[in-house]
């Protein structure tokens, strides 16, 4: 049951690196990368059901949280030019 | 009893994968990358919900199934919060929407 749904799950995550392959704008890559983290994290949890370990739900919490914090520095990057610098003011930036 | 929750986690697993499927079948098809932000969000809202329910009922009431909780509850935050900067940065870069696809 569990390999059915990760099975459909690989699917899946073969058609979101489609798109992050062709994606012509930065921001598609972006949006792909989230995409292949959540069903990562879904895989993780399904795989840790299928080899009866459940530790691997705890590797999938640690990385919904990398993946959501990955992505805004990602976007950080792509807004400002760069992840800012110390000491810097924040409001003056465009 | 235990056959009716493995039925219906079993369900709730398979439209679980559905939706995943459709949501990044979605994310190839669409026109414009603003329309594959909500293709990719059916990803994380229904393909992420029903496959942790589905889970959750096989995990029973354990540790596994608060830890699954918690998955849902992060990526139920989450989520909204990633496309929201996502589509902010797009328009601060100029990415206009498609409005309307000029058949010529």
């Amino acid at each position: 049951m569990f390999v059915a749904v990760t099975a459909a799950l690989v699917v899946a995550l073969a058609l979101a690196l489609v798109r992050a392959a062709l994606g012509p704008t930065v921001f598609d890559r972006v949006q792909a990368a989230n995409t292949v983290g959540t069903l990562a994290i879904l895989m993780l949890a399904a795989l840790g059901f299928v080899s009866d370990r459940p530790e691997f739900l705890d590797l999938a919490i640690v990385y919904a949280l990398l993946n959501v914090v990955g992505t805004f520095a990602v976007l950080k990057f792509f807004r400002y030019g760069d992840l800012g610098h110390p000491g810097e003011e924040t409001e003056q930036r465009p | 009893m235990s056959t009716i929750v493995d039925i219906l986690s079993w369900v709730l697993l398979v439209a679980g994968g559905f939706f995943c499927i459709v949501g990044t079948i979605g994310l190839n098809r669409m026109p414009d990358f603003f329309t594959r932000m909500h293709a990719a969000s059916v990803t994380d809202t229904l393909g992420a919900g029903f496959v942790l329910l589905g889970l959750m009922l096989q995990a029973g009431w354990t540790l596994v199934m608060v830890k699954l909780v918690f998955i849902g509850l992060l990526i139920f935050f989450t989520s909204p919060a990633a496309t929201h900067a996502l589509a902010k940065a797009a328009i601060a870069r100029g990415l206009k929407p498609l409005l309307h696809r000029d058949e010529s």
